[in-house]
Parts: C-alpha cells; structure tokens; sequence
C-alpha cells in the first residue's frame, strides 16, 4: 500500500495543488462556480491540451517535438489556402489538412529514426520551416469564410455541452493513456525512453517506434491546428506561433521527466487542470494573461522544486541507513546533469 | 599534423565546406552578391546570434540548456536603454558592464536553481524565460525606449569601423564577438576550468566521483551564459535602437540552432565555440542571402531557412561520418606499419 502510495506522489502532489488552485478560485469569485464558466475554461485552451497529449508520449519515449505549433498554423493554413482557390470542396480541405500535418509528422521522424538526428535539432528546423510554409500559403492575408457548418463545428457544443475538440480530447488521453500503460508499444515506449541501448539489444525496433510516434504527434498537431481554425472563424499566417512552450509546460508539469522513461497521463490531465483553473482564476482576478504566464513559470518550477529539498531535507533529518526492505522514495529522475541515463 | 585535425576540427571543416558551398551558390543566383555592403550586413546581424550561441554552447557543454537567453536579452536591453535614456552621459564601458551585470544576474538565478536546487535547466530556463518577460512587461507598462532618447555614440555603435581589408569594413561589433569568442574558446582549451566544463558534461557522474566542484561548475557556465546574453543585449539595443517589451523573443531558438549546427553536442561534453561561431554564420548568411534572391519571396523565408538547416545538418553529419571513418582507418594503416616495420 504504501508502495502503491509513493508510486503516485507526483500525482498526489499534483492533486493536492489542483485542490488549492479550486479552493482559491471558489472563494475568489462568485462566478467560477457556474458551468458556463467550466465551459468556457476548457474551450479556450483545448487544442494545446489536444497536443499535450501525444507530446506526453513523444517525451516519454526520450525524444521531443518542437515543431507542433508550427504544423498547427500549417496545416490551418492548409485549409484556408485550398478554400481560398476553390480547387476543391471543402471536406477535401480538411482531409488533406490532416495528410499534411501526418506528413509533416513523418518527415520529422524519418529524420531522426533513419537518420539518427536528435528530434531537437530536427524539429526546430520544422518549426522555422513549417511556420514558413505557412506564411507561404497565407502571405499576410486573413483567410475566413470558411462554409458555416465548420465554423459550428468548433465554435457549438456538439454533444450535450461537449464540443467536437473537447470531445476528441477525452477519447484522446483515455486511449493514449491505455496504449502507454496497457499495452506492448507503450510498454516500448518507456524502455525506449529509460535506456535506448538497452531497449535495441532486448530487440526492441526503436526507429519503428520513434517513427510511428512524430508522425503521430505530426497528424495530430495538424487536426488541432484545423480544430482551431474552426474556432476562429479565420486564419492568419502566426495561427498557434508560440504555443509549444504552453503544451510542454503541460507536460512537465505533470511530472513527465524530461529526459524520458517515466511520467504518466494522469499527471498530464492533472496538470492541465492546474494550469486551465490557475488561467481561469486569475481572468477572474482581473490578472493579466502575460502575468498569468510569468505565474505559471513559476508554478512549473517549484513542482520540481519543492519535492527536491523535502526530500533532500527530509534525508538530512534522518541520516541513518535505510533499514533493510525500507522503501525510498522515488526519485524523479531531476538530478541536474543527467540529460540521457547511462 | 593528425594531432591538430581531431574531429572536431574536421566538423569545423566540413561546415566550412558547406557555408563555401553556399557563398558560391548563391553568388550565382544573386547579382553583385559579393559586395561590401552584404559583408556588412551579414556580419552585424550575425555579432549577435553569433555571442548568443557562444553564450548558450558553454551551458550545453555541462550537459544543460539555457532557453531563457532570449528574455534576458529583452530584460538587459530595455533596461540599459532605460538606463542610459536618463543618464546621457554614461561611459561606454559602464553601460556594457551593466548590461552585462544584470544578464550575470538573471544567469545566477537559473543556476541557482539548475545546481543546487536539483531542477533540470529545461524546466528552469522554460520558467524563467516566461517569468524574466513577464516582469519586463509589468515594468515596462507598454513604453517603448525610442532610438532618439538614447546617447548618440550608442546609435552610432553598430557603424563603428576597426580597420578596412579592401572593399570589407569590419565593424566592432564583429569584432567584439569574434574576440570574445576567441577568447573563451582559448580558456576552454588551455584551463583547468574549461577541461572540468568538458568533464561534467561527458559525464556527470565520474566527474563528481573525481572530486570536481560539479555544482559550481554549472553555476559558473550560466552565470557567464547570462552575462554573454547580457552583452547580446547590448548589442541588440545599439543595433536597433527601438526596445519594445518582446524584443529578443525566439532569439533562444537561434541560439540553439546555431550552436546545433555548429557541432555542439546536445547531450553535452563535445563541441567548440568556434563551432557555435561557425553555425551562426551559416544561419545568418542563409537568412540574408535568401532575401536577396529575386525568385523567394518574404514569405518563402522561414521555410527555405529550415529545410536549408535541415540539409545542412544532415550533410555535416554524412560529411563528419566519411572523414572520421578516412581519418581512423589512416591512423589504423599507420599503425600497423610501425609494428610491422
């Protein structure tokens, strides 16, 4: 049990937070409380939230994607582009849109699992280079009148008060989350993510892996950046500029190890919780947005932070050796220097 | 001879060889390419991703990353225009000193943080280049420091001229970059300091076990990283004059590619600062050059730029591959020669 229990303090922690961040909020503002407001919270941010997903699963497996929030304004601009010239009807947009996005995926990882390039170095590269393709597509125009059932598509509810992009987040992370712990790949992808060497020589197709995952991350990128595009009604060229350093701050927030081999899912939705009713909070509080950003820098930190020195101080009290069978607490990985384990 | 062309030489080589290839490309496509005036523009822009890399290479050594140089450089240049608005009559030397204390600064605290708080600098540096831009937007409550409230030597900085070879002025920017870099690259390679900076970032573990002073040694490299980036910030401010709350923003990923592309290893303990130097030349000269080429447009930019970064990666590496593989097997026939003879 209390393996069980330590097992989960990163998501424990998370929790606790989460409960505060609320706590506050409630006593705040009169408004919180109110499902339009819940509503609201989530709509505004959903597409990153879409993307953290994946993301969670391209960390984990020890590699990253820097260049989402620019196949995101790509494959938007995609769209707008093919609606613009007519050429074609409109769900053939789309549909391409998301090939475009997958494709842009799949360059990316025969990049770095055929040709064994670091996903750092390749996918700024697909950040400069895909925002470019973007502005190509778009120039400085913007690009709206898109036919009305997409616009409702992402700017009503669906289901209930579901909307489409909320919806295929909730499928998303519930599915992404069972193919990580459940099943053989995501079994894959943490060996791969603890020890790479170690995961080829137990015959494990790391490149197939990898492969498989940044082109994902690619069509996946590419169906938020339509999705967003659906909510707002028009794209410019900066659609989503910026926007992965919010999906990876969600990510380690919720205690994803940056150097790969361990985080979970429910630390992800944990802390996408955080982050949304933080943002929420502080709207209510008449915050600025920039502000709330520089407080969520903050945040991010000391939940890396504050477990450090409890448990180095926590050590410092009692010096004695561990008693045999004692269980230690697990560590994250957070040492300073070790950026890939030996 | 072989002592001296390591691989890291022949990396430096190679994109030698790929920055050439380049230079002749594009004076084909191009007329007058070849002037003055490109050199000039070129090398201003290049002083500061160029002293940014430099910055950013030293924190990658340790097996660490900086992503918050690009605040820092928005954080030293407002606040020195700021500064420097109000007090006319400042020294030169006293403003980059400035600028680059407070850089020092903001590196401190990463460090901090990175050392002995236990934080991995990615998740510190992803922090503080949120935290270090919000404090510069609450401060700045939306003024802009305006070229023509600034003293006039530093406006007149970027054209200052060290000496002429031929048509080619070179400026004291480039200057400036070029011997700093030349400098710390020397440290590193003729200190102890510089072989413990290599030691903790090929591996953390032995150096510690060796006795090195590993955490001090981090905080040294971002503390100098902060200072460097301070000065880029000085340079950004004389460059450009207007400072608006998002100046520098997304300079950090220019840093790291430039310094990617210069050979340094993203996992730390291997690269050189001359390669950090090297891969900024060949981003900014792509950039500037593609401006240039009457058939891409504005808006192709970014997308050439970052397949051309992409080619460029991938054929150093093909490039580094066949030299290592031509300089061992050399050395391999030269040693089976001696203990044959």
């Amino acid at each position: 049990m209390a393996e069980r229990v330590l097992r989960w303090r990163t998501e424990l922690l998370l929790a606790a937070i989460l409960l505060a961040v609320v706590a506050v909020n409630v006593s705040l503002s009169p408004f919180y409380l109110r499902t339009g407001n819940f509503v609201n919270m989530f709509q505004l941010s959903i597409e990153k939230a879409i993307v953290a997903v994946i993301m969670t699963l391209v960390i984990v497996n020890g590699e990253i994607d820097l260049s989402v929030a620019s196949v995101m304004g790509f494959s938007a601009a995609v769209v707008a582009s093919l609606h613009d010239s007519g050429a074609v009807p409109f769900a053939v947009a789309v549909l391409v849109a998301l090939l475009a996005g997958a494709g842009a995926g799949l360059l990316h990882g025969l990049f770095v699992a055929r040709m064994g390039l670091p996903s750092l170095v390749v996918t700024i590269a697909g950040l400069i280079g895909f925002r470019g393709a973007a502005r190509i597509l778009v120039g400085d125009r913007s690009i709206g009148d898109f036919p009305e059932w997409f616009d409702r598509l992402g700017q009503e509810p669906l289901v209930g008060r579901f909307s489409l992009a909320l919806i295929i987040f909730l499928v998303g992370i519930v599915v992404a989350g069972v193919v990580l712990q459940r099943s053989a790949f995501g079994r894959a992808v943490y060996v791969i993510g603890n020890n790479a060497e170690v995961a080829r020589y137990s015959g494990i197709d790391t490149a197939r892996v990898k492969l498989v995952l940044l082109t994902t991350s690619g069509f996946v990128a590419g169906l938020a950046g339509v999705l967003f595009a659906a909510r707002l009604g028009s794209v410019r060229g900066n659609l989503a500029e910026g926007f992965e350093l919010d999906i990876i701050t969600m990510v380690l927030l919720g205690g994803v190890s940056i150097f790969g081999g361990s985080g979970t899912l429910v630390g992800v939705a944990l802390s996408i919780l955080i982050i949304l009713n933080l943002r929420n909070g502080l709207g209510l509080a008449n915050i600025q947005a920039t502000t709330q950003t520089g407080i969520i820098g903050a945040l991010l930190i000391a939940s890396v932070l504050v477990p450090n020195l409890v448990v180095r101080f926590g050590r410092r009290w009692r010096r004695a050796a561990p008693e045999p069978g004692e269980v230690r607490p697990i560590q994250r990985p957070a040492t300073v220097d070790t950026r890939r384990k030996e | 001879m072989r002592a001296r062309l390591g691989p890291e030489r022949l990396r430096e080589l190679s994109l030698l060889a790929v920055i050439a290839v380049s230079v002749v490309v594009f004076s084909r496509l191009v007329d007058n390419y070849l002037s003055g005036s490109f050199f000039n523009r070129v090398t201003t822009s290049m002083a500061i991703t160029a002293v940014l890399a430099a910055a950013q290479t030293l924190v990658i050594l340790t097996r660490n990353i900086d992503l918050s140089v690009g605040s820092i450089v928005g954080v030293t240049a407002y606040l020195t225009g700021e500064y420097l608005a109000g007090h006319q009559a400042t020294a030169p030397l006293l403003a980059v000193a400035l600028a680059m204390g407070i850089g020092a600064a903001l590196g401190l605290l990463n460090g901090t943080l990175v050392a002995y708080g236990r934080v991995p600098s990615i998740i510190v540096t992803l922090g503080t280049l949120a935290i270090y831009r919000t404090w510069l937007i609450d401060h700045a409550k939306a003024r802009t420091i305006t070229a023509d409230s600034l003293p006039r030597w530093l406006v007149e900085f970027p054209q200052g001229t060290v000496l002429r070879l031929g048509g080619l002025d070179i400026r004291v920017v480039l200057a400036v970059a070029v011997l700093v870099i030349v400098a710390l690259q020397l440290a590193l390679g003729r200190l102890r300091w510089g072989r413990w900076v290599y030691a903790v970032g090929s591996n953390p573990d032995a150096a510690r076990q060796e006795g090195l002073p590993t955490e001090r040694i981090i905080l040294g490299a971002f503390v100098m990283c902060g200072a460097l980036s301070g000065l880029a910030g000085f340079m950004f401010l004389s460059r450009f004059g207007t400072i608006t709350v998002a100046a520098g923003q997304g300079l950090e990923l220019a840093a790291v590619a430039a310094a990617v592309v210069g050979g340094v290893s993203i996992l730390g303990g291997s690269g050189t600062l001359v390669g950090a130097l090297l891969g900024a030349l060949l981003i900014d000269l792509l950039e500037q050059s593609l401006v240039r080429v009457p058939e891409v447009s504005e808006f192709w930019r970014d997308a050439v730029l970052g397949a051309l970064i992409l080619l460029a990666i991938a054929g150093d590496l093909a490039i580094g591959r066949r030299l290592r593989r031509l300089w061992t097997s050399s050395s391999r026939r030269e040693r089976e020669a001696s203990v044959g003879g």
